[in-house]
């Protein structure tokens, strides 16, 4: 398989695998990122997968032996990389996420629908219809970048972003759609929210309800249903 | 227990960070100064994956409410234990009802400080940095206040041999006769430069600002914090107009968003940048870059990354005989004042 080694500082190395995001570089990566964890390096940190690379942080203390690290990981990672054609990544899980769509939770619903000249109702069908992928986690905890957003709901960000966007919010930008884990600052467009805790710190096993390579679908829930299972999850 | 009089500018519980949860979008955090809370801990008999309290630029006022051997290390606060001036990189056995007073960093914008035993903060995700964004690790996963109460652990046998071997010394404290060479601590803080290794997009720049980045001096931003350092000065252009893809960062990566003013990315950085790398700072390096304050210039010297790694192998042999001469020096000072 195609790939390049090159270090990120004087701790890490990067794998690239390719520029480009699609669903076949995305399951080497992932199927890569699992291999790489099962084979256990006993200098492997951690791996950090991302659209079409892999970081992985080395630690030196074990490497003090060694007259240069990054050749001896880059040799093993080789090694590794070279055994194989293509590495499969392990079956996808589903998720479903329910979305109250609209009013306060999606202050943005109208103007997403506006900008694509088609209706409320339609930008909810669209937004429902669609699987997405979870390429990878990245700017909050549990926060996915996700592919899948159909052309006819690509909005561009908000001209001016937002200091306090609350936990669950669903919203667009540009090609993307995600939900934010948790409050921050932020200038998507917010057409719902999820009841749903998307970052739980205290599963340490699972501590993010999504996970890259994650097959996700929102679906409508009314604003009483919303309520209902947000005070649930508290 | 340690009871917060006033918090200080931003004091926060770290360890060396949260490893192994970055490919869910959790960030490290962790120490700015790895090299201070390593030497801390070791001075108090920790094993160096112990938290301690990082102070900024303003440091706290803390009252032990009971006898305790502490450590502080990086900048230097003029610390004041019960109106007397605190030794730094020495451990010193504070009394019951004492009060350690920080004032302003005179030199450096860091400090850590550890206790024997260690604090007793439950770890979230295997450490106890305070993640402050997501409210979790450290202190109820926020920033010290005032009225806080830390618990400490009890001392390990380590930490007790080290309380043994110290000479007593004034009414309010007990410290050592030795502490970490002064020689030392100037050669790897005192750098007029930081050393930095070209990014992955290095080539990606125009060769004037090539030029510039590694001539010019840069200056860091009101902005700089935890997260990452913002620099002020020439204004770095790329020559490729296409967007990369994101990918991992790491610590001491300095990228340049499309306005032309790098960030080095440092400890509460995100785990994942979609902004063009064009270098990299040496690990050897990161105790120097933890104490810059905002408002200060840096200056880069480039380095190979053999180089570099050539630097941090010797920096871990020199902490390991730092850590080994503290070892030796509590054993030869156990049975009574060296």
């Amino acid at each position: 398989m195609n790939y390049s080694l090159e270090p990120l500082g004087d701790q890490a190395i990067l794998i690239e695998f390719s520029q480009e995001v699609n669903e076949w570089i995305h399951e080497q990566v992932q199927g890569v990122k699992g291999r790489i964890e099962e084979m256990g390096y006993d200098w492997a940190i951690e791996v950090v997968p991302a659209f079409a690379s892999i970081a992985v942080h080395y630690d030196i203390r074990k490497l003090l032996t060694c007259q240069s690290p990054y050749d001896l990981v880059a040799k093993e990672l080789s090694l590794l990389l070279d055994s194989k054609k293509t590495f499969t990544k392990k079956a996808s899980r589903e998720i479903n996420i329910p979305v109250f769509y609209g009013g306060k939770a999606g202050p943005d619903l109208d103007e997403v629908a506006a900008h694509n000249g088609i209706s409320a109702e339609e930008v909810v069908e669209l937004h429902t219809k669609a699987e997405y992928t979870v390429y990878m986690l990245g700017f909050a905890p549990g926060f996915p970048y996700v592919g899948g957003l159909n052309e006819k709901l690509a909005t561009p960000r908000k001209s001016k972003p937002r200091l306090q966007i609350p936990p669950g919010s669903v919203g667009i930008a540009g090609q993307q759609t995600g939900v934010y884990p948790i409050e921050t600052p932020g200038g998507w467009q917010l057409i719902g929210q999820t009841p749903e805790a998307l970052f739980r710190p205290m599963n340490e096993e699972e501590p993010t309800l999504l996970q890259a390579g994650d097959k996700i679908r929102f679906y409508a829930i009314s604003e009483e249903e919303f309520y209902e299972r947000q005070e649930r999850n508290k | 227990m340690i009871r917060i009089i006033e918090p200080g500018l931003l004091s926060t519980v770290q360890d060396e960070g949260r490893h192994g949860f970055q490919q869910y979008g959790i960030i490290t955090n962790g120490v700015m100064d790895p090299f201070a809370l390593r030497i801390a801990n070791y001075l108090v008999g920790n094993e160096e994956k112990e938290a301690g309290i990082e102070v900024t630029l303003t440091g706290p006022t803390l009252q032990f409410e009971e006898q305790m051997l502490i450590a502080v290390c990086g900048a230097d606060f003029s610390a004041l234990l019960d109106d007397e001036p605190m030794p730094l990189w020495r451990p010193v056995l504070v009394q019951k009802g004492s009060i350690l007073h920080m004032k302003f960093s005179k030199k450096g914008c860091r400090a850590v400080i550890a206790v024997g035993g260690g604090l007793e903060i439950p770890a979230v995700m295997n450490s106890q940095s305070t993640y402050v964004r997501a409210g979790i690790g450290g202190f109820k996963g926020r920033a010290l206040e005032k009225e806080d109460v830390l618990n400490v652990r009890t001392p390990s046998i380590q930490t007790q041999q080290t309380i043994k071997s110290l000479t007593k010394k004034g009414k309010t404290y007990w410290t050592s006769a030795w502490s970490i060479s002064a020689l030392y601590l100037n050669n790897l803080y005192e750098r007029e430069t930081v050393r930095v290794m070209e990014g992955r997009q290095y080539d990606e720049f125009s060769e004037d600002s090539l030029k510039e980045f590694w001539e010019e001096s840069f200056k860091l931003s009101p902005q700089s914090d935890r997260m990452g350092y913002r620099l002020t000065g020439p204004v770095l252009e790329r020559t490729v107009s296409e967007e990369m893809l994101s990918e991992a960062v790491s610590f001491g990566t300095i990228q340049v968003p499309s306005d032309g003013e790098p960030i080095i990315l440092l400890a509460d950085r995100q785990t994942i940048g979609g902004y063009p790398k064009i270098g990299q700072a040496a690990s050897v390096d990161f105790p120097a870059l933890a104490q810059k304050k905002p408002g200060e210039p840096l200056r880069f010297t480039k380095i190979s990354h053999s180089e570099a790694q050539k630097f941090l192998i010797e920096r871990e042999r020199d902490i390991r005989e730092l850590k080994w001469g503290i070892e030796f020096k509590v054993r030869l000072g156990q049975n009574g004042p060296a």
